[in-house]
């Protein structure tokens, strides 16, 4: 069998058999406890500080942002940037419950479709589960109420961020998703996918200039719910 | 792929020649490493995190079988079918019964390196399936029928104008008078042409920047989105990884990703990484409802063990060719196979024998600039002494390269007579190369002047001069 002759191969030069059991059980020790390497110092600061570092970053990622104090003020954020970009307003909407306890009615030229994002949409609405200051990095991981497509298909994307979910490092981030997620297919934690996004899609294929819309969404715009008192 | 590696001599000569090349190369070389230092010195901990990257590496490997199983273990619960491949000859079949079996009659693709390895390309076609590459530089080698010339710019060898003129002849459905205004007009068009692409293919093959075993899940890094497109609108996703893609777990992978975009394109983090683990769940919107992994070996487990293990940490930033005098004077076609520059002298020989392919790791000043820029410390010039040292023993080295270097050990294993020779040596060179210092042409040198002049002696020699500091 091919795996068998992978396997013996290897080992073979590693100048051994397979591991012997006490070696493979401080393996799978090491994979449970999954320890943290260096953490770089930039995102260890205080909340106020860790907001500011993430919406510089992603700016400096030619992302864009405004900030609201409650969910009562998010419509009102959606129709200014729409507006302001001369885009539609008809958008695709990520079916999460977060999305639907928004009052959207106080806007009502603002068009919107639950499910999944197809290939004529124009701008899709995306709720992030978490974010990562370090880099200025959403976190999307794929579920009934958070389609993939929502963050791929559309021309504009706008994605919902609490800064109660914003987190320094990576690390933070994963030990969210370990916690607060349960997949029932494989048992553990990650769902089918997870996209780490840093900003609007881009490409420097031609002449390592670097230009903006390339595949995936052309703009990407962060509304910044301040839900947590600690970070204002 | 077909290896012209052989041929490295004619291929650099040939690429030194042409004015299209050395256009891109003096136009995107700097621009690489400017972004990377910046992004470098943005990040303290950098260093620290090259050793961090090189010990999770070598960890992993050393326990490669133990992590593989793993990691297969953790890919199936979540729904994922693996492949186990020997060889390329294994992995081409592989994908192949896949694609037929969902019936596919277009294929797109996302950027793999592994793929070039196995031309898979070809073989899709020759069995009647549309492959379509989507990574726009990509994109555009495949209409002009090429390979590749850097591993993660595949289009660094062509120009602004090479766009325009390979757009007008391939997009015929579009007036032929278009004004590209901007490089945006270019980037605008392929996407439109693509969209519908991404839309209708039946599979969506990828690559693997890494393999994580905690979690049973596979890892792309992308600017454009294409590779995400490619891995979530058709029915069936597969990933092509080498086995050496594997790190333990998220913790490791994260501090890989720390380097790779760092030392790739200079970004702090690619726009989209992302982690792929199984098939659609129950109630998901949108998602492949296959998920093949297909596992390939294709002589990375006869690395092990040999003085090539280390090449197995290589997480293909091209910070190495980005940096390499030599790549810079030739470009990536001119190395003749998948891995252009310095991790390509190394790793191609490895790959396809040092038989076809010993010029390249010949074809190397021993700056050490590589290795000082790898994220992984991977000991570049080493290998290549390495590889140079089996090529004279396997006698492949040319005959007068022999003679002379027999003629150069007789001396230097008799002192008196070598310090001798070269204080007489370097005494007449150095008065023959008179108040310039340097020769324009010269006996026996003329592979050297032809180019370039030659430096002279200064009229001392090394030892001498030692001698003479070391009496102070």
């Amino acid at each position: 069998m091919t795996k068998e002759a992978i396997l013996a191969g290897i080992r073979r030069g590693l100048k051994r058999d397979a591991l012997p059991e006490d070696q493979a059980a401080m393996l799978r020790a090491r994979l449970q406890g999954h320890p943290r390497q260096l953490i770089p110092a930039r995102s260890r600061v205080g909340r106020p500080e860790l907001v500011a570092l993430f919406v510089a970053n992603l700016e400096r990622e030619f992302a864009t942002v405004s900030r609201v104090p409650d969910n009562a003020e998010i419509p009102g954020a959606v129709a200014e940037y729409l507006a302001g970009q001369n885009l539609p307003t008809e958008l695709v909407v990520a079916p999460h419950p977060e999305l639907r306890a928004i009052p959207w009615d106080t806007r009502p030229l603002l068009h919107l479709r639950e499910g999944r994002a197809e290939g004529t949409d124009q701008v899709s609405l995306q709720q992030a589960f978490a974010a990562i200051a370090e880099t200025g990095t959403l976190m999307l991981p794929s579920a009934p109420e958070r389609p993939t497509t929502i963050n791929l298909l559309a021309d504009t994307e706008i994605v919902i961020l609490r800064t109660s979910r914003l987190v320094g490092p990576y690390e933070e981030a994963w030990d969210l998703l370990r916690a607060e997620n349960h997949d029932a297919l494989s048992g553990g934690f990650m769902p089918r996918n997870v996209m780490l996004v840093t900003g609007p899609s881009r490409s420097a294929d031609i002449e390592q200039t670097l230009e903006l819309g390339a595949h995936g969404p052309r703009r990407l715009h962060v509304v910044l719910v301040e839900d947590d008192p600690a970070a204002r | 792929m077909l290896t012209t590696s052989p041929a490295f001599k004619e291929n650099a000569t040939r690429a030194i020649a042409n004015a299209g090349l050395q256009k891109a190369l003096a136009n995107s070389r700097p621009q690489f490493m400017a972004r990377r230092a910046k992004a470098i010195a943005n990040l303290p901990e950098f260093e620290q995190l090259r050793d961090i990257g090189r010990d999770i590496k070598n960890h992993t490997i050393a326990n490669l079988d133990f992590y593989l199983e793993a990691w297969e273990a953790n890919a199936k619960r979540a729904g994922a079918e693996v492949h186990w491949c020997s060889t390329a000859d294994d992995a081409r079949a592989a994908v192949l019964e896949i694609c037929r079996a969902a019936g596919a009659r277009t294929v797109t693709k996302g950027k793999s390196m592994i793929s070039e390895e196995l031309a898979i390309n070809d073989h899709l076609e020759r069995n009647g399936i549309r492959p379509i590459e989507t990574d726009l530089g990509e994109y555009i080698i495949q209409l002009r029928h090429e390979h590749p010339s850097h591993i993660i710019a595949p289009a660094f060898h062509l120009n602004r104008e090479d766009w325009e003129e390979q757009f007008r002849k391939s997009h015929t459905d579009l007036p032929g008078d278009r004004v590209f205004h901007e490089r945006r007009d270019i980037l605008t068009e392929a996407r439109t042409k693509l969209r519908q692409s991404f839309l209708a293919a039946d599979v969506g093959i990828t690559g693997a920047n890494f393999l994580i075993a905690e979690t049973g899940s596979s890892v792309i890094v992308t600017n454009e989105g294409n590779g995400d497109l490619t891995q979530t609108l058709p029915r069936v996703h597969i990933v092509l990884a080498s086995i050496e893609k594997m790190v333990p777990t998220l913790e490791d992978a994260t501090s890989m990703l720390r380097l790779l975009a760092r030392s790739a394109t200079g970004q702090d983090f690619s726009v989209y990484t992302t982690f792929s683990t199984g098939v659609r769940r129950a109630g998901d919107l949108d998602g492949p409802e296959q998920y093949h992994v297909v596992l390939i070996d294709n002589g990375r487990t006869s690395m092990i063990g040999t003085d090539f293990q280390d090449m197995l940490r290589c997480i293909r930033c091209a910070a190495c060719m980005n940096h390499c005098p030599v790549y810079g004077a030739v470009g990536g076609h001119a190395y003749g196979w998948v891995y252009p520059g310095p991790m390509g002298s190394v790793l191609t020989p490895s790959l396809i024998g040092v038989d076809k392919a010993g010029h390249l790791p010949n074809a190397s000043t021993f700056c050490g600039k590589c290795e000082s820029v790898c994220p992984v410390k991977i000991p570049l010039p080493r290998m290549m002494r390495n590889w140079r040292e089996r090529e004279f023993e396997r006698h492949l080295t040319p005959a007068t390269m022999r003679r002379n270097l027999g003629l150069w050990a007789w001396f230097a294993q008799r002192p008196a007579l070598y310090r001798l020779a070269t204080r007489i040596a370097a005494k007449t060179l150095g008065m023959m190369g008179g108040k310039k210092g340097r020769f324009h042409w010269l006996p026996l040198a003329s592979g050297w002047t032809d180019g370039r002049d030659l430096p002279a002696p200064e009229g001392e020699t090394f030892f001498a001069r030692y001698a003479r500091e070391q009496r102070r």
